[in-house]
């Protein structure tokens, strides 16, 4: 396995694109977690927001970037024909995808871990001047806390599974223009639906199955007792997804001509 | 040119997913819609003949211009035959939460009947004396608060309303006609408030406000003495008892005191009170359409790269710049054509959805019907463009479909489901980003009278349907440009 491991990691590493993609992600993260840290104002008599989930705001735009990264890790050899070399030389298609897994985790989380921990530095340091304070029921943003430590952890490992179910589905579809569709179809879509379906348990139903909603749910602070999934479960969905994806890919890799 | 457009017709007809994504795209529109609007429902709980609770289907009433309009309010009133006057002087406008648009005043209205004509003086809590008529007229009388005489007079189907601070100067505020204004017509005193905003989207708790009147007098044909109604349409404001605040009126030596909750204004998304279901939920399934025209938009050019075809379509057509306009014109006619049928089918569908769930929906004339489809598939048209010129500068899918997504589809998703994105930062995404052409979907006015947040959610958007679509063409011709001229320069 360490030779897979060892060939997709040169192949990342090597590749211009890498390195701006994860630089990507942690620019398109930033401005828009401050900007939305910068705006709140949450008056005396309360406010229905989670200033956890609105620190990390940023992540909706940082993902994108990550997908990305998730389906050029196999669409890129299609594209080029190296996949044809790739199978060539190792003919265990399923290490491979592995492999690539294994490696786009590692590339990815240290970009989770800088946009995930810059963004909570930022609202940790605004949004308590803006009414988010313990005194008003919210949880203290510092990241000591076990609340923050597991908001924190399960953001980066959210990105990490977004990156993962890019991987998936893109191994499925093969074409990285319909798979970087579908992969943001399936983040985005469910969540506008769902602020359109005026149906509560319908909508809880949806929160609980869409990955982006679902995944999210690590981030919650506020009644987390009441939410449509407990915060690791929700992440579980996610890894769900993901597996799923790699699986359904995997099967297909196999199967079929490269 | 002609030839130009034909071979990329040719091109495009013939690549199988091509097609398929082009039916797709209406397909996805007209289902989402049509999944959202069969899941929501409205209505509300009442006991039956045997006391047993049965659901009913949520209802407005619709004011003389046919607008869905909100009417709740007490009505201390008598009738009127022919022409005649109403005089107060207001001796004070109260509330627990006095609401700025809480309003208390004088009123002359064809039927004690939720929707029917009327032309009212009033002050409000916040925006000083007003003559409102027929539910989505408003003209500013004069500011400040109690104490204020009004008076209203009625002559035909006149009804012109006065302000006074010292109850010698008067001034006329304006003169509204009401179409159709029976001979007999009930005058008298009314209260209302709208409810107090708790979150943007946990609806309102109702608050009443209480009109204090005195030196009360009325001339012209009045007769039957001074009686109390509830105006509401069903199912009426909460009771007292059940925890709701309490309406009503009381005769005093001086005057009157009236109390009672609910507004008299136009039904708009959004409110607390308002009930009616905005057209653009129809097209809920919009982005999902939106997201499979701007991959077809981007591989059909990028396919051309991948396959090294790019370099025959040059070759036989050394004018690049016009080999991708062609491209533009033969995808944005198909994908107009396409999402028009989609959204034509769309709206019926899902508005047909929405009623059997209780929804009550904003009247759609045919004008509107077709502006809203049509104008809906230019959108789609233009994000397909918008796909094609990205791809034409990336000359990557991957890069021109994640742009296009995040240009067109991100700042809509953070406008209307980012839970506590800032009201002026979704207002600047929604002027800056193509999704500000989406405005074509808004049918009903903002009303400055009425106390609403405004948002994309509620079908609300900060441009205009044609500023909207200034928008989005400027990304879209603004991407073709930069790709055309960075055709001429690269190699293919």
């Amino acid at each position: 396995m360490s030779a897979f491991l060892r060939a997709e990691w040169t192949k990342a590493r090597t590749l211009a694109g890498t390195f701006w993609l994860l630089a990507g992600a942690v620019a398109a993260t930033l401005p828009l977690s401050v900007a939305v840290a910068a705006g709140q104002n949450c008056p005396p008599s309360g406010c229905a927001t989670d200033p956890a989930k609105l620190s990390l705001t940023g992540l909706y735009l940082g993902q994108t970037v990550v997908a990305v990264l998730g389906v050029l890790a196999i669409s890129g050899e299609y594209a080029a024909d190296m996949n044809i070399v790739t199978f060539a030389a190792m003919p265990k298609r399923a290490r491979v995808l592995g492999a690539k897994a294994a490696v786009l985790a590692a590339l990815v989380l240290p970009a989770a871990v800088v946009s995930v921990l810059a963004s909570l530095v930022f609202g940790a340091a605004m949004l308590p001047g803006r009414g988010f304070t313990p005194s008003h029921g919210f949880v203290s943003l510092s990241l000591g806390s076990a609340t923050m430590l597991r908001v924190a952890v399960g953001s980066m490992l959210y990105l990490a599974l977004i990156g993962l179910l890019s991987l998936g589905i893109a191994t499925v579809v093969r074409d990285a223009a319909v798979a970087i569709g579908l992969v943001l179809a399936l983040l985005f879509v469910f969540p506008i639906l769902v602020a359109f379906i005026h149906n509560a348990p319908l909508q809880r139903h949806l929160e609980q199955i869409a990955p982006m909603l679902a995944g999210m749910a690590v981030q919650e602070t506020v009644n987390v007792a009441s939410q449509p999934l407990g915060p690791w479960a929700g992440l579980g969905v996610l890894a769900l997804w993901a597996a799923g994806a790699l699986l359904l890919g995997c099967f297909v890799l196999v199967r079929r001509d490269a | 040119m002609i030839s130009l457009l034909r071979s990329e017709w040719a091109k495009f007809r013939s690549v199988r997913g091509w097609m398929i994504g082009i039916i797709l795209a209406p397909l996805v529109t007209i289902g989402f819609g049509a999944l959202t609007g069969s899941a929501s429902q409205c209505g509300y709980m009442y006991p039956g003949p045997d006391g047993q609770m049965i659901s009913g289907p949520c209802t407005a009433p619709k004011g003389p211009g046919g607008e869905l309009v909100q009417d709740q309010f007490y009505f201390v009133h008598q009738t009127l035959t022919g022409s005649g006057s109403i005089t107060v002087r207001m001796t004070g406008l109260t509330s627990s939460d006095l609401q700025p648009w809480a309003k208390s005043g004088i009123i002359i209205k064809a039927y004690a009947v939720p929707g029917s004509a009327y032309a009212a003086m009033m002050l409000t809590g916040a925006h000083g004396a007003r003559f409102e008529w027929n539910y989505v007229d408003d003209v500013a009388g004069l500011p400040g608060s109690a104490p204020r005489w009004l008076r209203l007079t009625r002559t035909g189907d006149a009804v012109t309303g006065y302000d006074s601070a010292d109850g010698a100067h008067w001034t006329e505020v304006g003169t509204g006609t009401l179409a159709g204004l029976p001979s007999s017509v009930q005058v008298g005193m009314f209260a209302a408030t709208p409810g107090v905003r708790q979150t943007v989207r946990a609806g309102d708790a109702a608050v009443n406000a209480t009109g204090t009147f005195g030196n009360v007098s009325l001339t012209g044909n009045v007769r039957g003495g001074w009686k109390g109604t509830t105006v509401s349409p069903p199912p009426g404001p909460p009771p007292a008892q059940d925890g709701g605040p309490s309406t009503g009126f009381q005769q005093t030596a001086t005057g009157f005191t009236v109390t009672g909750i609910g507004d008299i204004a136009p039904d708009l998304p959004g409110t607390g009170g308002g009930l009616s279901t905005p057209i653009s939920r129809t097209l809920d399934g919009t982005f999902a359409g939106l997201i499979v025209v701007i991959v077809l938009g981007a591989i059909y050019i990028t396919a051309e790269y991948r396959r090294g075809m790019i370099r025959t379509t040059f070759a036989a057509t050394p004018a690049r710049g016009r080999v991708v306009v062609a491209k533009a014109v033969v995808l944005g006619a198909v994908t107009f054509v396409a999402a028009a049928i989609g959204c034509a089918l769309a709206i019926p569908i899902a508005s047909h959805e929405l009623r059997a769930g209780g929804n009550v929906i904003t009247p759609l004339s045919t004008v509107t019907y077709l502006r809203v489809a049509a104008g809906t598939a230019l959108v789609f048209a233009g994000a397909a463009i918008l796909g094609l010129a990205l791809g034409a500068l990336f000359r990557r899918g991957v890069a021109a479909v994640t742009t296009g997504i995040v240009v067109v589809v991100v700042p809509y998703f953070l406008a209307v489901a980012s839970p506590g994105l800032p009201t002026t930062l979704s207002d600047w995404l929604m002027r800056v980003f193509p999704a500000a052409a989406l405005a074509v979907q808004q049918t009903v006015p903002v009303y400055p009278q009425v106390s609403d947040t405004y948002q994309a959610f509620e079908g609300f958007f900060p441009l205009t349907a044609l500023a909207g679509f200034a928008v989005l063409t400027a990304w879209a011709a603004g991407a073709l440009w930069l790709a055309t001229w960075q055709l001429k320069r690269a190699d293919a």
